[in-house]
């Protein structure tokens, strides 16, 4: 291979060191990594990648500036359109999105375009969070609640922030409500800050409320106040990007069972809560020796890496199908062995069993083979006949997916929810059945990425634009 | 923020904490309850919301000092500030004219009877009310949940007030008129032994069900509870449930799963402060 096939890799730290807290695993580029990275970018006169980029970052303007030298020329660039670049360098699935189109790809590697990115948004934070005057010039807005109208988010994850971020810039006076006691939904509760640090996740808050958002936390709507409450208190618009916060279980006996835990309270407890520095923190959690997590999307690789930091001796990620079908991202996959998770594939636990005092102490699982593809194109697991077998385990972590948080779409009948509790909105413009109410994000999909919910909020902000524009 | 205006005893050990929230108080019903996180490193607690004064603006939480946070709850005074408050949570109780109703109320659990018996007086109902607790220096709110009863009853452990034994000796005595509906709030096993009375008679019972929380708005699923063959949050879809069909049992189970951690943390508590109830208010 040629000198500039061969991508940069990302520089990170050592699995054994790393099991041993709680802090991020990859490093970053240095500059002149980034600057050689950038540079094999091909400068394609019809991008490809862009396609692929749910929230359409420029990404070889982006590239060119970065193989420049020009940092800040390059954070500017992304900034246009993604109000989250730190985030999105470190979680996006680049993979299947905008490295899936680089042209590099069919030669060998693609550029690593996530990588850079998280590398100019880390660049501008670590050369310019210090100063006001960059913070204050540079990032604030000047139309700044200009059109003096008021528009409602609620919920603070990242469609949320990314519809909210929009607006501002439109000169929309927004206010993001949010029912925890910290914004950031699935960036705070949900990602570990080994794979996102809590302190990037504040600092691109940080940078969303220098845009005049204003974001009121332990509010949660549909309790406290209804949509129509706010329309009453003058919000002209809203925007729903409340999650998919349901988790979902298996259904199956002994699934009640002390320390069997929804991905949803287990990554909660550590990460929203701080878990693993208990007793310094109040919340407990209680992990045992021997781990497994059911499922193999992001969640259940998180949980089962959560758990190794938490102390577990052996930890296991049981998923129905192969390794080729695992949803996660390739990266926490490869991380994750490195840690030492094991994967358990083809297994489906159908069973647990209790010892004296309620606890998990033992899984019964049947093994599986593929057969032909179900209707998400996957090959479909089939249990093979009298192929039980028991495993040893003392925590269970259920990561089978989330599905649409559903309290605000209870407490408000006009809202249109279809089978699986996904709100019902109009394709285009994300209207849901009551005028002036937008929905974006796990909402109308369920559980998806982070990006694809950056870019319903991008739509939807759009959408509330034209709507208010009508008006 | 959120500023208390009152945190005092009723009973040894029993707090009353009036917070002031005006958005949760122009909301909350009968039924409903809060989470509340004291500072950054504490936890999220659910307490169930005994009174409101909407003059104020200000709810009153009633709270028994049995752990880490609700001690250190109570050694916060007026002026101070809670970090999170954020409700009303769950469903509210289903308040209409049933008739006769015997409402039950052990220990702490009084405290969330006394909006209920509040809003069934108003809607008509004739209301036969039973508190029972271990002994008689810790009752609260009696004097005013007699007045709201047509039918008034005392039960302590130790028979030092009213009668001597427990709610379910007097309740099997007043089941014999017609009864329309019973609710009863309080421990777990009480609450059980309540169902194991009414179910026989097929009176209608409902309980209010304490769980482990973590969000408290149907994020986690930490206070699952199996009621029938369905699996239900007790934050969202409760916390009142019909008792008939809930399993007490595997919900007894539940409430320990952190007790090893609680008592850690409490020793520490307790190391800290000498072993003592904070003296203060």
């Amino acid at each position: 291979m040629s000198k500039e096939l061969v991508r940069k890799s990302m520089p990170q730290r050592k699995a054994k060191e790393r099991i041993g807290d709680f802090q991020e695993v990859n490093l970053g580029y240095t500059e002149e990594q980034a600057i050689l990275e950038a540079k094999r970018c091909l400068q394609c006169k019809k991008p490809l990648c862009i396609k692929g980029c749910p929230v359409e970052i420029d990404i070889p303007k982006m590239i060119e500036y970065i193989a420049k030298g020009d940092f800040i020329g390059a954070i500017k660039n992304a900034k246009e359109k993604n109000a989250l670049p730190a985030i999105c360098g470190r979680v996006c699935p680049q993979e299947t999105q905008c490295e899936k189109l680089c042209i590099l790809k069919h030669k060998g590697q693609p550029v690593a375009i996530g990588n850079l990115e998280r590398f100019i948004a880390d660049w501008e934070a670590s050369h310019t969070t210090n100063s006001k005057e960059y913070n204050n010039k540079e990032q604030s807005e000047p139309n700044r609640g200009a059109k003096g109208i008021k528009i409602a988010v609620i919920g603070s994850g990242p469609a949320g922030l990314t519809c909210a971020a929009d607006l501002a810039r439109m000169g929309y006076e927004v206010t993001i409500f949010e029912s925890l006691s910290e914004p950031g939904g699935v960036l705070r509760y949900g990602i570990p800050p080994f794979r996102l640090s809590r302190g990037v996740v504040d600092r691109e808050i940080e940078y969303i409320k220098n845009l005049g958002v204003d974001i009121k936390v332990n509010m949660l709507i549909g309790q406290i106040k209804s949509l129509n409450n706010l329309f009453a208190e003058d919000y002209k618009s809203i925007f729903i990007g409340t999650g998919a916060g349901l988790p979902r279980f298996m259904n199956i006996p002994g699934e009640n069972l002390n320390n069997v835990y929804s991905a949803n309270e287990f990554l909660t407890r550590i990460n929203l809560m701080k878990a693993f520095k208990f007793p310094e923190y109040d919340t407990p959690i209680a992990c045992g020796k021997k781990v497994a997590a059911i499922g193999a999307g992001n969640v259940a690789i998180d949980s089962a890496r959560c758990a190794l930091r938490l102390g577990a001796q052996e930890v296991s990620i049981i998923y129905r199908r192969s390794e080729q079908e695992m949803p996660a991202r390739d990266e926490e996959i490869l991380h994750a062995k490195e840690e030492g998770v094991k994967l358990f594939l083809l297994t489906l636990p159908v069973e647990y069993y209790s010892d004296e005092k309620g606890c998990v102490k033992k899984a019964r699982c049947i093994k599986m083979e593929l057969g032909e593809p179900d209707g998400s194109g996957r090959r479909r697991p089939i249990p093979i006949e009298n192929s039980d077998f028991e495993m040893d385990i003392d925590t269970v972590v259920v990561a089978i997916g989330q599905s649409p948080n559903p309290l605000l779409l209870h407490s408000t009948p006009e809202l249109k929810v279809a089978k699986y509790g996904n709100l019902v909105v109009d394709e285009e413009s994300l209207e849901t059945g009551i005028k002036g109410v937008f929905a974006g994000g796990d909402i109308i999909s369920g559980a998806a990425t982070v990006i694809e919910a950056m870019g319903a909020g991008k739509r939807a902000a759009s959408s509330i634009d034209n709507f208010l524009a009508k008006k | 923020m959120f500023e208390i205006l009152v945190n005092r005893e009723l009973a040894p050990g029993i707090k009353l904490l009036e917070v002031k929230s005006p958005d949760i108080t122009k909301k909350v019903k009968p039924g409903q309850f809060i989470v509340l996180r004291i500072n950054e490193k504490g936890e999220r607690i659910p307490l169930t919301v005994a009174d409101k004064h909407p003059e104020r603006g200000s709810l009153d939480i009633i709270y028994q000092e049995v752990g880490k946070t609700t001690r250190e709850l109570g050694c916060l005074g007026k002026g101070e500030f809670l970090l999170d408050l954020v409700g009303p949570l769950g469903k509210p109780g289903e308040i209409a004219k049933y008739g006769t109703i015997i409402l039950i109320g052990g220990g702490v659990g009084i405290a969330t009877l006394f909006p209920y018996i509040k809003a069934f007086k108003k809607a008509g109902n004739k209301i036969i009310s039973i508190l029972g607790a271990r002994t008689k220096e810790l009752f609260f709110l009696e004097k005013e949940i007699e007045n709201l009863s047509d039918e008034f009853y005392i039960t302590t452990d130790d028979g030092s007030y009213g009668k001597k034994g427990f709610v379910t000796d007097l309740l099997k005595d007043l089941t014999e008129k017609k009864i329309d509906l019973v609710l009863a709030v309080g421990p777990l096993v009480m609450m059980k032994a309540v169902r194991q009375i009414t179910k026989p008679l097929k009176i209608l019972t409902w309980v209010s069900l304490n769980t482990i929380m973590l969000d408290g708005t149907g994020m986690c699923g930490s206070c699952r509870v199996t009621v029938g063959d369905e699996v239900k949050f007790a934050c969202v879809d409760g916390p009142e449930f019909q008792a008939d069909k809930v399993d007490f049992d595997e919900l007894i189970f539940r409430n320990q799963r952190f007790s090893k951690e609680e008592a850690i943390s409490l020793n520490i508590y307790n190391e800290k402060c000498g072993n003592k109830r904070c003296p203060k208010n």
